[in-house]
């Protein structure tokens, strides 16, 4: 909720700030004079320094909840309390008699800490000292040196002074204890009990998210470092990359070269869209991913199966998109042709292959960007190497640095072959939409 | 025979429902070579679809289309055709869409420069040679179709609304154009349109087609075509007598077009 409310006031606060400044600087071309702007899609363009702030706050955002060194500390979120801390406690012997002692204990930042030396104390309860773990929380055995035991009766009825009432004998027929568990604050941490009667004590954690659920960005990067040269699992990051590229390009490679002919032939032949149709329409909206376990069945884990899985991923895309890039071509532009003496062949290559190129190259990008999810969903299935795997495995030892990293790189070699295409479709097929 | 027969031209198709059409009936026609025809008529009289016959893209039911002696059976270069517009290939640059014709013909490099290079003048397109259609106005589109057509040196040129999409001013320059191509290369053309002020402009024969069956309803020979070659069709239009063939068959579509909704009327 508070990281929720602390993103919505970057958002709300960076509105009025950038605003306050544009209206003084705002230069006035002809979209900024427009009147009406609710509704215009025209009139609304990305606003650069909006897109500018969204990237720094995510990485803010990050940074300030994982502590991170690549901001200052005041700009931190509060961490895990890390320090001495002691409390009071009041144990009532068995016959009734009571005596304080007090516990001392320490959050430790690292494996190798002592516990606190704690002065030995007088009267029947002796005090105590435990050490603890920074994020996790300590148990005391507070009667382990006292002159009488939890097993004797002992209890402690106070904490701080203030009154508690837990016995973790008293139980009910089917053994659970009746006595609620009284929590009490204390000085950075709070105490409660454990189901045998012994004190637990949790530190304060703070609002910083643990390494191992979230790693802060630094780590991360360190992280890409270290496998970029090291690599993980028997192979260099770029291996894993490269091996996730290839299988989406061959996959993609087959599907294009037996989708655009069948496209094609769908779209010139009424035979062909017939015997077609039924079976690429049902195909189509299979996803990729559920056919993952029939491919596994029928052609293993290998390199062979994943590329099976992408040729399927990328072959419907193919033809739909060829199949309407036929349909599109409008028929005065076939009738100009045969009219001017075109034949068949001449048609085919001069009219209807350059006027299906736009759709064909929109159907590419969508099927580069499909095989693209399912080779990472394949991989996290099964294969020794990939992108996937490497994130898969990664987080079967938690490793979550590795997980985060991995996700980061498939998405920016996602939005890479998108930009390549469209590159692509900018260069090869200028005509697009002009029509 | 040299020149065009359109011989007892019949089109009649079936409907999904059950019924049918009678786009077209018993249609004759025989055009001079080197005659300029406009024809005319309410929507729904079948012009499109005779044109359509004449240019081989639909086959008549009954009848027939007779060119220079042999029987007309699908679509052939000496039959070229100008769509209203969208009929150029984008993906080509004005240079290559007009020199379309020749290359399938596998015509030398050399020649189909020339012609290309010619024609290019002709319709004034020369310093947009290498731009893409889609960089040019309407106006020069229809400029660019009227020279790919050209450039295959067709012996009909069809036109199918060639101007009726194009703005009322760029609309007449086209209309001189026409004209001016007309009488220099002395093609046979049949130029099919909604406008009547155009027909008479640019008819030298003029037919009024009515609907239901698709016929001729009425045929004139105009003066106006020979007379607005190289001179304005401004001062044409003034002429008294164009002010009253005007009235005439306006008159005349107008009491087509009121049967049509009468009929139809009377249907519900």
């Amino acid at each position: 909720m508070i990281p929720f409310l602390l993103y919505a006031g970057i958002f709300i606060g960076a509105f009025y700030i950038v605003r306050f400044i544009h209206h003084r600087t705002a230069i006035q071309d002809y979209t900024s004079l427009k009147t009406v702007t609710f509704g215009d899609e025209s009139a609304v363009r990305s606003n650069r320094t909006a897109s500018i702030i969204s990237i720094v706050t995510i990485f803010f955002m990050w940074g300030t909840f994982t502590g991170s060194v690549l901001l200052p500390s005041f700009l931190h979120m509060p961490g895990p309390y890390v320090g001495d801390g002691q409390f009071e406690i009041t144990v009532q012997a068995p016959d009734g008699t009571t005596d304080d002692a007090t516990v001392f204990w320490r959050v430790s930042d690292t494996e190798d800490g002592v516990a606190p030396d704690a002065p030995e104390g007088d009267g029947a309860a002796l005090n105590d000292s435990v050490l603890i773990r920074k994020y996790r929380s300590g148990q005391l055995r507070w009667d382990k040196n006292d002159a009488t035991s939890r097993k004797d009766g002992a209890l402690i009825v106070a904490i701080n002074g203030q009154p508690v009432k837990f016995d973790h004998n008293r139980r009910d027929a089917n053994d659970n204890i009746i006595d609620t568990k009284p929590e009490v604050q204390v000085e950075n941490g709070t105490v409660t009990f454990t189901d045998k009667g012994a004190l637990s004590i949790s530190p304060s954690k703070g609002m910083q998210m643990e390494p191992i659920w979230l790693p802060p960005p630094e780590a991360v990067w360190y992280r890409f470092i270290e496998i970029a040269s090291d690599g993980y699992q028997g192979s260099t990051l770029l291996e894993h990359l490269g091996y996730s590229l290839f299988r989406v390009i061959v996959g993609f490679f087959f599907g294009a070269l037996v989708g655009i002919p069948l496209g094609y032939a769908m779209g010139l032949s009424d035979w062909f869209r017939g015997w077609f149709d039924p079976i690429v329409e049902f195909m189509r909206p299979v996803p990729p991913l559920a056919l993952i376990p029939l491919v596994i069945i029928w052609a293993g884990i290998g390199e062979v199966g994943k590329i099976i899985l992408l040729f399927l991923a990328a072959l419907w895309i193919m033809a739909i998109a060829a199949r309407s890039g036929v349909s599109g071509v409008s028929i005065s532009k076939v009738h100009a042709a045969y009219s001017l003496g075109a034949n068949k062949p001449q048609i085919m290559r001069h009219v209807i292959i350059p006027n299906s190129l736009p759709e064909i190259f929109t159907g590419a990008r969508v099927a580069m960007g499909v095989c693209w999810g399912t080779v990472v969903a394949a991989e996290l299935v099964a294969a020794s190497q990939g992108t996937g795997m490497m994130i898969m495995v990664a987080s079967k030892f938690q490793l979550t640095d590795i997980v985060i990293m991995g996700i980061i790189l498939i998405g920016i070699i996602g939005f890479g072959i998108d930009m390549l295409m469209r590159w692509a479709e900018r260069v090869l097929v200028p005509w697009k939409g002009k029509g | 025979m040299t020149g065009l027969s359109i011989e007892n031209l019949s089109m009649r198709f079936d409907l999904p429902d059950g019924g049918h059409v009678q786009a077209l009936k018993d249609v004759s026609l025989h055009l001079k070579e080197g005659e300029l025809l406009s024809v005319l008529g309410p929507s729904g009289c079948g012009k499109t679809t005779l044109l359509n016959i004449v240019a081989g893209f639909l086959a008549p039911t009954e009848g027939q289309i007779v060119m220079n002696g042999h029987t007309v059976q699908g679509p052939d270069a000496e039959r070229g055709m100008v769509f209203q517009q969208g009929a150029l290939f984008e993906w080509m640059s004005v240079r290559e869409n007009v020199g379309f014709g020749p290359s399938m013909k596998g015509m030398p490099k050399l020649d189909k420069a020339e012609i290309v290079d010619h024609l290019l003048d002709i319709v004034g397109l020369q310093d947009f040679k290498e731009k893409a259609v889609y960089e040019l106005s309407g106006g020069m589109q229809q400029r660019v179709s009227l020279a790919r057509c050209l450039a295959n040196d067709p012996d009909v040129i069809l036109m199918d609304e060639p101007l009726g999409a194009l703005d009322a001013l760029t609309r007449e320059k086209m209309q001189s154009l026409v004209l001016k191509l007309w009488k220099e290369t002395g093609k046979t053309i049949i130029l099919i349109t909604h406008s009547v002020e155009e027909a008479l402009l640019l008819g030298e024969r003029l037919i009024v087609m009515a609907p239901r069956p698709g016929r001729i309803h009425k045929e004139y020979q105009l003066p106006f075509a020979d007379m607005g070659v190289g001179q304005d069709l401004r001062d044409v239009k003034k002429h008294p007598e164009f002010a009253e063939r005007r009235e005439e068959i306006l008159g005349m579509i107008w009491d087509m077009e009121e049967e049509i909704m009468g009929r139809t009327e009377a249907a519900q």
